[in-house]
This record gives structure tokens, sequence and C-alpha cells, in this order.
């Protein structure tokens, strides 16, 4: 692949502008859908869908600093290729400094154009700065309900903001958190006589389910059983194929679904990653609550 | 319609980077293939990651999606693995907005950059499901068309491309699709009656209405078979570049492509008159873009896309007349914030270019190329690159001062009248750049990228036997050796043996058909890309058809002999580039014409056009001797000599 000028940021820290203060930023969690045909995009070119939406947007992201400053945005758990979601997170962190800037110059929109123009920016929260820094989070809490209301004509079809919401500050990052997924898998309609559920029964009743794996040039040996919480088939009474629900760990590794077809030993079909979990007060809740947006309490409010 | 997408997709689960056939870009069309329209699907012949970018198919596909009686799509040469996949499934190629098959499209349009794709297009049309040669497709069949630089000589595709487009595409485009779309209206109609009307429109050569002759085993003419049609074809030249804002709405791909950036022309042409330099001869005269709609274009393009870098594009952005204020609109934006960086490809040689590059690439300062292309003054002169190692020296220098800590440097070799000292001399402008580079940061890096010299139609050089694989290898030996233990330079070179295939297309006649369908029969696609590239096979192919590298590339052309693309013009009298190639022998440099006055080469008069330059001096740190004491050019200053390592040169 063609190597961009940004790659190269590991000296970036020693030379060139300095990035904003740690502490003086905000951060906001989205919850986003990839349904589609975008599903065969990885989940480096969905980085970058998000680096260019926000910048459309308007939104003001704050960035590192040095000579290759990059905007400081945290995905959680990388979906596999191929993949679709409607459980995907990405923690967003704001400068409040760089509010209200930029939008005054932003040209007004043409006349004819083939996409969706970003919505006004000047009508929203970002396009003004909180006035005291105990505004900030009031502020932050108001800019993740716009851009939740607003965001999805910045992305390729098949992108979808679901909700958006603050996060409190020192609330774990998505990689530390997220410890479960929920998936629903289609079962490849092949021979009838397949007893589906016995396929699940046994895979659940195994004791280790070794799979192999390249990992930097090399092949590796790693146990799926522990990563595997829970699976069932929902026949439904709709037509259709069979749908495995599975639930898996993050730790010690996470599950592929193309490991999944392996170890069933059956042909798998569309994967969809419903929902993402964390574990809270004992108990588990998603990183943040879907449908209208709201600010979270640390760690994601309640279910 | 036939959408292929049901039958696509099962084939994405098994290839790489599938997403480079799901389509789906920003600003891509939704296209109305309503009746009354000509469909056209413009082709890249390379991967997507390639051709995306391409500006002149993102100008066409605008400029005819905008039409009410047109209709574009896009389509791009599927890597080896999904075109197995797809020949498996019987899957024909498609383009990649609607997944229509390519051969259900009135026209399939190729853009020619690179002389070894040419394999590709045969190999996209035959993956279409069309005949590959012209003369065996039918009424329902697409026409097959081909622009672009390549262009220029068509005959080594003329048994497969039914008409070529000579130069600027924005108006002749729409030309083309007024006599489809009235023949299309024709019950009765034939094929050969498209390409004998197309042959009428100025700028668009129908190999099939000319006949070729040979005599003694050489080229003898192209003639028109019929009177009407013209004997030379004249290129087409947009006047006014600010008539033409396009692309207005760029694509943003949603994998990473090359020149993954906003990308804003502002100007088009260029009279430094390298000569080794064929975009340089066939684009004349410059064309600026208004300085205003270049700052309105970036602004708008930043503000569309995302993008958080733009290249200003041109064929040497620095001698744009507006360039100060142009990139000012940009840096003093404060809704960027300081992260848009500004590129400047192919930056002129001289330390003004890098304080401008300086102070607007304020991010991502990685590293820095010139092009000073020879290695000593007089190898300069011949080759009309007019760089004093004292402009080259001040230009690194300010690079390495500023932060960059990598410049590269771009020669080439292979060169008429070169000399091992020529070549040596490469090897001493890099030593003394690292030396130079050391007084700022003790780690740097220079990079000494070597390309061997394949001699390209309507140049002063055209007439020039290029070197043999063997010599080119004997000289990036010389500098393997002078550089071995050098500190700090890395030396980089193109494989010699590319050069040869690309020599053998580049001068071709028309019965260099046969062997490029020849190497692709054999499997030979995708010979840009070194995994795929076998000069063995272009030998083959050539031993097969009767002919020799001796005679296809090595050989050099007699002053009065028959050129294959005599019947083509870019504007250019062939007076004017042979004295020109006498002056090259000379050592006699010749001027930038934007600021000097007219030395008749004829592309202004011809196409009858002028110049389209705001500013009415050249730039600072001058052009090409305009304002330039070229007088020291030739001396190396004695403390960068000492520099040099013993035993490297």
């Amino acid at each position: 692949m063609p190597s961009r000028s940004g790659g190269d940021r590991s000296r970036s820290a020693s030379a060139g502008p300095a990035g904003p203060a740690p502490g003086s930023l905000a951060r906001v969690r989205v919850r986003f859908a990839k349904l589609g045909k975008v599903r065969w995009t990885s989940h480096r070119d969905v980085a970058r869908m998000w680096e260019r939406a926000l910048r459309r947007a308007g939104l003001p992201v704050a960035y590192s600093g040095g000579f290759s400053p990059h905007p400081l945005l945290s995905f959680g758990l990388a979906l596999p290729t191929g993949c679709e979601s409607t459980a995907e997170y990405l923690d967003i962190a704001l400068d409040p400094a760089r509010a209200g800037l930029g939008t005054s110059k932003r040209p007004a929109p043409r006349a004819t154009t083939t996409h969706d123009e970003p919505h006004g920016a000047h009508e929203q929260p970002w396009s003004y700065a909180p006035s005291e820094q105990s505004h900030v989070e009031e502020w932050t809490g108001q800019v993740a309900e716009a851009f939740a209301g607003t965001s999805s004509p910045l992305f390729p079809d098949g992108i979808e903001v679901i909700g958006a919401a603050a996060l409190a500050p020192g609330a774990p990052s998505l990689q530390q958190a997220v410890v479960a997924c929920t998936w629903e898998v289609d079962v490849l309609a092949g021979d009838p006589e397949v007893d589906v559920a016995e396929h699940v029964a046994q895979v659940m009743s195994a004791s280790s389910l070794p799979v192999r794996r390249e990992r930097k040039g090399r092949q590796v040996e790693d146990d799926l059983r522990p990563s595997l919480l829970a699976m069932a088939v929902d026949a439904g009474e709709a037509p259709g194929p069979p749908v495995l629900r599975v639930e898996t760990a993050t730790r010690p590794r996470g599950v592929r679904p193309s490991e999944l077809a392996d170890v069933l030993a059956l042909r798998l079909g569309r994967a969809v990653r419903t929902h993402q979990w964390i574990e809270i007060d004992g108990g588990r809740a998603e990183p943040i609550v879907a449908g209208p947006p709201r600010a979270a309490t640390p760690g994601g409010g309640a279910l | 319609m036939t959408s292929l997408w049901p039958r696509i997709e099962p084939l994405l689960a098994q290839v790489v980077k599938p997403a480079r056939y799901i389509g789906g870009e920003l600003g891509a069309q939704r296209p109305d293939h309503g009746p009354g329209r000509v469909s056209w699907v413009l082709l890249y012949p390379d991967t997507y990651e390639i051709g995306l970018p391409n500006q002149g198919l993102q100008i066409l596909y605008e400029i005819l999606n905008e039409r009410p009686d047109a209709a574009a799509e896009r389509s791009y040469a599927p890597w080896t693995d999904m075109e197995a996949a797809m020949r498996a499934a019987g899957v024909p190629l498609f383009s990649v907005e609607t997944h229509r098959p390519a051969a259900e499209f009135d026209v399939m349009a190729f853009n020619l950059s690179a002389e070894l794709t040419y394999t590709n297009v045969l190999n996209l049309v035959d993956l279409a499901g069309v005949p590959v040669r012209s003369d065996e497709r039918e009424l329902a069949h697409p026409l097959v068309v081909a622009g672009g630089h390549c262009a220029y000589n068509p005959e080594p595709l003329a048994d497969f491309v039914d008409a070529f487009v000579i130069g600027d595409g924005e108006e002749v485009v729409g030309e083309m699709n007024d006599v489809i779309a009235t023949w299309r209206g024709d019950e009765l109609r034939r094929r050969p009656d498209l390409l004998r009307r197309l042959a009428h429109v100025p700028g668009v050569y129908v190999p099939w209405c000319y006949e070729v002759r040979y005599r003694a085993g050489r080229l003898a003419g192209v003639v028109p078979r019929w009177p009407e049609v013209p004997e030379r074809v004249e290129k087409r030249v947009v006047a006014d570049l600010g008539a033409w804002p396009y692309p207005k709405h760029q694509l943003v791909p949603l994998v990473e492509v090359v020149h993954d950036r906003l990308n804003v022309e502002v100007f088009r042409g260029c009279t430094r008159g390298c000569r080794f330099c064929q975009a340089g001869m066939i684009t004349r005269p410059v064309r600026e873009r208004p300085a205003a709609q270049v700052s309105a274009m970036v602004r708008q393009g930043l503000a569309d896309t995302g993008y958080d870098e733009v290249a200003l594009t041109s064929l040497s952005s620095a001698d744009f007349s507006g360039i100060e204020d142009a990139v000012a609109a940009v840096v003093g934006d404060p809704g960027s914030c300081g992260q848009v960086s500004v590129s400047l490809p192919s930056l002129r040689v001289d330390a003004f270019t890098v304080e401008l590059a300086a102070e607007i690439q304020k991010v991502r300062r990685t590293g820095l190329t010139f092009a000073p292309e020879g290695g000593t003054w007089r190898m300069r002169r011949v080759m009309n690159k007019l760089i004093r190692e004292e402009d080259l020296y001040s230009a690194v220098d300010a690079a390495f001062s500023q932060g960059w800590r990598r410049v590269k440097l771009y020669f080439l070799i292979g060169l008429p009248t070169e000399t091992d000292d020529d070549v040596l001399g490469i090897a001493d402008l890099a030593l003394a750049c690292a030396e130079i580079g050391r007084r700022h940061h003790p780690s740097v890096t220079v990079v000494a990228s070597v390309g061997g010299f394949v001699p390209k139609p309507h140049t002063p050089f055209q007439w020039y036997g290029q070197d043999t694989v063997a010599e080119l290898r004997r000289k990036v030996g010389l500098l393997k050796e002078a550089l071995a233990r050098a500190r700090g330079v890395t030396l980089r070179w193109h494989d010699p043996a590319a050069s040869a295939a690309e020599g053998v297309v580049s001068r071709g006649d028309r019965r260099m058909g046969a062997v490029i369908e020849h190497v692709w029969r054999a499997g030979g696609t995708f010979q840009e890309w070194s995994e795929h590239f076998d000069l063995a096979r272009w030998e083959e192919a050539l031993a097969a058809c009767g002919m020799t590298l001796d005679e296809a590339v090595y050989r050099p052309r007699d002053q009065d002999e028959v050129l294959p693309w005599d019947h083509v013009s870019a504007g250019l009298h062939r007076d004017f580039l042979w004295q020109d190639w006498l002056d090259a022998l000379a050592e006699a440099p010749v001027e930038d014409c934007r600021w000097t006055p007219c030395y008749d080469c004829g592309a202004c008069t011809e196409a009858g056009v002028e110049h389209v330059v705001a500013s009415a001096v050249p730039p600072a740190g001058g052009s090409q001797g305009t304002g330039q004491d070229l007088g020291t050019g030739g001396s190396v200053p004695v403390r960068f000599r000492s520099a040099v390592p013993a035993g490297t040169s």
C-alpha cells in the first residue's frame, strides 16, 4: 500500500506544535452500525472514514501534537472485514478550546451537490466554546446529542450513528472495559440432515477447542473454548436459515465468526455483532445506552 | 439493467482488499441510465488504488454525468485473485457504481497513463466479454476508446481501440457523445458508420480509417483511407482552465489509495522545456487556473471531503503565479487549525520553494522530493534541466534546517551523450546533500532514486537509441559501488528490464500490437508490478513476431525516418524538435518561454491558443535560465567534494 506522509508518528513528540494539555479534554462515546456493502471495508478504513467525517462536521476534535498530529479517536474491538454490526463504538476526544473555530469561515453550501452537506455547523453546540471549565461537561453532553442527531449523512451508506453520550472523566477506555460481545450468525442452508443444535451442543460440551492461527508469521494454537460463553440456535418461525446467537468473551482472546465456523464444522453466512458488553457493579451493560442519547454516568449507565 | 452484485458478493470473502469492488465513495454518482442517454464506463487499466485518484477520469466522469444525454460509471482492473474468482464464476467485468456488466455500456473509455498497462487494457476488454480486436467487434459491442498522454502514440494499441482522443478531453468528450447519440438513433446503423463519423471530430483518431504502409521492413506512412479523413490528427487544447473547475466533487474512496488527498489542478502545461519530458512537450502551452478559483476549490473541496491534505497539482506547482496566495488561504484558515497540509508535487529545486513548503507544511514534515534528474551540470544542459548545484544545495540546506529529515532526489540514467562521470555525479550530489543534512541533524537520509531513461514520442529525444538493459545495469552498478559505504545515502533504482519493455511499447508502430497481444495471452498482466513483470515474456513475444529489442528499442532513429506518431500532432513542429535535439547534443540550453520571447515550437500557433500566466515575471529563483546566472552552474563547492569519503567516487 502507498505509505502516507502521516505514517511517521514515532518521533512526533520531539518536534512540532504541542498538543492540547491533558485533562483539558472532554470525551464523547459513539455507537454506530456497519451494515451492507460497506462491511467489506476494514477496521482501518472505518477509522479513516471517521477522521474525515469529523472534519467535515467541524467537530472540535482534539489532536495529538508534533509534526504528525492525528485526531485522538479510540476504537474498541476491531470488527473483522466482511462482518456487520449494530454495536460498534468509539471514543472521541474533544478539545473545548477548539470549539467555535472555523465555523465562521465555512463556505455556504452550494446550490447543487451530489452528496449531503454537513449540517449547518453554525447552529451546533460545537460552534461556541463552553464559557467556563465547569460548563465543559454540560457542553460535551450537548455536543454528543447534536452529533448523534445529524451525523449519519457524513458517512458512506451503511455506516449509521445510533447514539452518542458524554463520557465521564476517568471512565475506562473501550479496550479496557468491554468484556463480551453478542453475535448473530446465519447458518447456511446445507444438508437438511445436519442437526445444527447437535453441533452446538458438542462444541459447548467440549473441554477445549484448539484453533490454529497465523500471528506475526508464526503458526500458534489457541483454545477457543474459554471465549465461548454461550451459544443458542434460534430456528424461529420465520423462513430462512437458522440463526446462531453467540456470546463471546474478549479475554483471553476474542472469537472471529470464521473460527466459529471451523469449530462448529458448519458453513456460516452473514455475521452481525449486535452487542458489546461492559461490567458494571457485578452486572453487565452496554457501553452507552442506545437510542436517544443522554449524558451517561461513568461506565455507561444502567441498561 | 442488470446488477451483478448478487454474484459478485460471494467472491469477496476470498479476495484481498474486497472494498475495492464495492463502490460507495463519497462523491460517487448515482447515474441515471434512462433511454436517450449514452452510457460510458470509464476505465483505468490498473488497480483501484492506482486508478481511482486519476484526475482525468474524474473530470470526464462529472462532465458526462452533468449532461442530460449521458451517464458515466467507473471500473478498474480487478487484482489477479479477484479476476481468477470472476472468471471461475463466469462474472464479467463490472462497474463499481451499479455493478452493471461493462459490456452493457455504449462506450468503454480507457485512460492511458503508462505503457506497461496496455496488456491490462486487452485483459479488461476480454474480461468484459468483448472481442479484444477492433475488427472482430459487432454492432452490439461497446465502442472502445482511449485517451491520456500515452495516446500520443496510438499505434501499438491501434488494433484494439476503436478511437483515440488526443489531448484535453473536456470538450471532445461531449462532441463524441453527440455523434454516438445521433448514430444510435439511426435504425439502419452500422458500426463502420460510427467510426467514420467519429474520425471527423477534431482530436479523434480512428485507426481503422488509416492504412499503414511499410517499405523494406520499416514504416513508410500512416495515411487516410478516404479523402475526408484528416491526414494529421491535431490535439485538443482547453484554452481557459477557469471554464472547467473540475472535479467539483472529488471522489473520496473508502479504502486507502495513492495520492489519497484533495487534488486541485493549478495549471496545465509546462514550458520549462526539459527535453526528456513528454508531459511538458505535449501539454503546452501553460494555462493557469485563476488564483481565486484555486482558493475556492481548495476551501470547498476540504469542507466537502474531510481530507486534511490538499495537493496543488501541475507539472511544476511552485511556478504558479498565485501560489503564495493560494496556500495562504488554506494555512490562514482558522477552521483548519493548522491540521491541513498542502503538498506541492514536482517541487522546483530552490530555497524559495522550500521556504514555501515550510510555510504550508507545518504538519507531517516527513520527506521532500527534488528532481535534479542529471548528475552533472553538463548532463543537465543536455536535458535542459537547468538546476545549478548551488540551487540544489541551498534547497537541501533549507529543507534540513526546517526540520525535514529525509530528502529524495530523482535522477535519470541512460541519457543521450551520458558518460560514466555523469553517472557518478549522481553519487557526488547525493553524498554532498547528506553531508549538508548532517550539519542540522546527526541522522538524515538522502534517497537517490534512479530510473532508466525511455525516449518518448513528441520530444527532442524521440530519435535517441535507448540504452540496453546491460548498459543500464552497468551504470546502476557504478552507483552501487560508489555508494556502497556511504553514510546517510540510500540508492534506489528502477528495474532496467522494465525500462526496456516500456521502450518496446513507447515508440512502437502498429506491428507492436501483435507483441502486446502475445504478452497478454501468455499471462502478462499487471506489467507495472514487479512481481508480475518478466522481460523474457516480452522477448519471446518480439521473437514470435519477428522483431528484436535492438530494432525496436536500442536503435537510434534517422532524421528523415517516418515515425509511428507522425500523423498525430501535439502542435510541435518537427523542425523545432530536431533543432532542440541538435541543441541538446551541443549542450545548449533554451529558456522558459513563459517569460522570454517565443521560439516557435508550434504549440500555441497550431492550436490557436496562448499562455495564460498571471505573473509577468519569472518566480523568485528563476526558471530554466530565465532570471538565473548560469555561469556558475558547473562548479561544485570544494567543501562538499572534500566531504565525500575516500574510495566512494
